[in-house]
């Protein structure tokens, strides 16, 4: 049973101006899509096929050598790029609100705290990779992966995160990530990462 | 690459020019009379590659990121020991870095080193294949020159997110290698003669993901000549 690649959740251009048409219908289109073929084809055939992305995530050593780096690269961008365009939507920003903003609260102090901890953590990622809002066990953290490595990979769950390759911002901010950092604020939705924040329980 | 052919150090090169205005050196890599470095001009108009490389991603290349890595370079290395050595001592002995710049002179004076050598090895009049010395030395590495052109592509076409595929010198032998990020050849012991950036922002404004389009147009626009004087200075 092969992954296939989610519709995104709104049109193209429903994030605009914060983040271009262009840029969503490449990036969903082209870089996802690929993540996901490219999953596919190294999973093809093996036991992995019909397990789900977070169970291969989560247990990358059991994961046959031969495939490993494809499965890592390729999975963890099916994943990322899943979330990512969950959590993102056009009547977006604003904070959140009840059991996870008092679990931000309490572990950043106050959603100013927060908004620049997770905004330092996007912008000094050296190259490519995300940020993440993660959760295990109740309590949330900042953290950042390089590349389309995922929390997932040392079991924590992530919540928010935020695709800082320069193919997620170049077409419209060109080397200016702070700019697009900033941009991201306005097209959270925060109901969609309380929601997940719960399910992680 | 910033190799010089007299065999002097940056240091060197600083206490015999006694403090004076030295302007470019010779090989890419400008020097101020401060001893912090300089972002070399690019050695051609922003539009002198195109089509193969748009002007304006060359002028956010050169003007914004290496401008970038330079400034975060220097900044770096102020008031450190690093001042007045050159860029290739410094990246070949990482190690010997203060821990607390120790990434930040990784990542920018790679970023620095890595681009001033890459505007070098591209022109308007380039592409064709190489001659002399370094085509033999291709020829005995490759077998031929297709056979290096598929390799490297390959190379550079299988980095996963930020990075560089190159060609490298070692004792006068040639290999490929790719490296993370702006991590340079410099920093395993090998000299880079010619160096492909595969970060997003080299290409994205005109190939978006076709990342293997950009790589074949570089083809179109590699100074062969300059990568033999690389090679031969190498040797
Ligand atoms: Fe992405
Ligand atoms: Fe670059």
């Amino acid at each position: 049973m092969a992954f296939e690649l989610p519709s995104l959740p709104y049109a193209e251009d429903a994030l605009e101006p914060h983040i271009d048409a262009r840029t969503m219908g490449i990036h969903h289109g082209k870089h996802h899509a690929a993540y996901t073929s490219n999953l596919n084809a190294a999973i093809e055939g093996t036991s992995l096929d019909g397990m789900s992305i977070e169970a291969i995530l989560g247990d990358l050593d059991s994961v046959p050598e031969g495939i490993r780096t494809a499965v890592r690269n390729n999975g963890g961008g099916y994943a990322n790029h899943n979330l990512f365009w969950q959590i993102m939507g056009p009547n977006g920003g604003g904070e959140p609100s009840g059991a996870l903003a008092d679990a931000i609260n309490s572990a950043f102090g106050s959603f100013a705290d927060f908004q620049s901890a997770f905004s330092a953590a996007a912008a000094t990622r050296f190259g490519s990779g995300w940020a993440w809002l993660v959760t295990d066990g109740g309590a949330v953290s900042v953290t950042s992966t390089p590349n389309q490595d995922t929390p997932l990979m040392d079991g924590g769950t992530p919540i928010l995160g935020l695709d800082v390759w320069e193919h997620a911002y170049y077409l419209n901010y060109q080397n200016r990530r702070p700019d697009y950092i900033a941009a991201f604020f306005n097209v959270i939705n925060w109901d969609k990462v309380a929601e997940l924040y719960a399910a992680a329980g | 690459m910033a190799e010089r052919s007299d065999g002097l150090s940056r240091r060197d090169v600083l206490k015999l020019a006694g403090g004076a205005v030295l302007g470019a050196a010779l090989s890419g890599v400008s020097l101020a009379d401060d001893g912090t470095f300089a972002l070399p001009p690019l050695p051609y108009a922003q539009d002198a590659l195109e089509p193969h490389i748009d002007a304006r991603t060359m002028g956010i290349h050169h003007g914004k990121h290496h401008a970038g890595y330079t400034n975060k370079l220097n900044a770096a290395i102020e008031g450190t020991d690093l001042i007045g050595m050159s860029i290739e001592d410094i990246l070949g002995d990482l190690n010997a870095v203060p821990e607390d710049i120790r990434t930040a002179v990784r990542n920018n004076g790679g970023g620095y080193a890595n681009h001033s050598l890459f505007w070098q090895i591209m022109s308007p009049a380039g592409g064709g294949e190489p001659s002399g010395a370094l085509a033999e030395a291709i020829n005995s590495a490759f077998g031929n020159f297709a056979d290096f052109k598929s390799s490297f592509s390959a190379a550079a076409g299988s980095v996963f997110g930020s990075g560089w595929a190159w060609l490298e010198v070692d004792n006068g032998a040639l290999s490929l290698s790719t490296t993370p990020n702006q991590d340079s050849p410099l920093m395993r012991g090998k000299t880079p003669i010619l160096g492909i950036d595969v970060w997003e922002h080299a290409y994205y404004l005109h190939y978006q993901n076709r990342r293997a389009d950009y790589i074949n147009a570089f083809f179109n626009i590699i100074h062969w000549g300059k990568v033999g004087e690389l090679y031969a200075a190498a040797g």
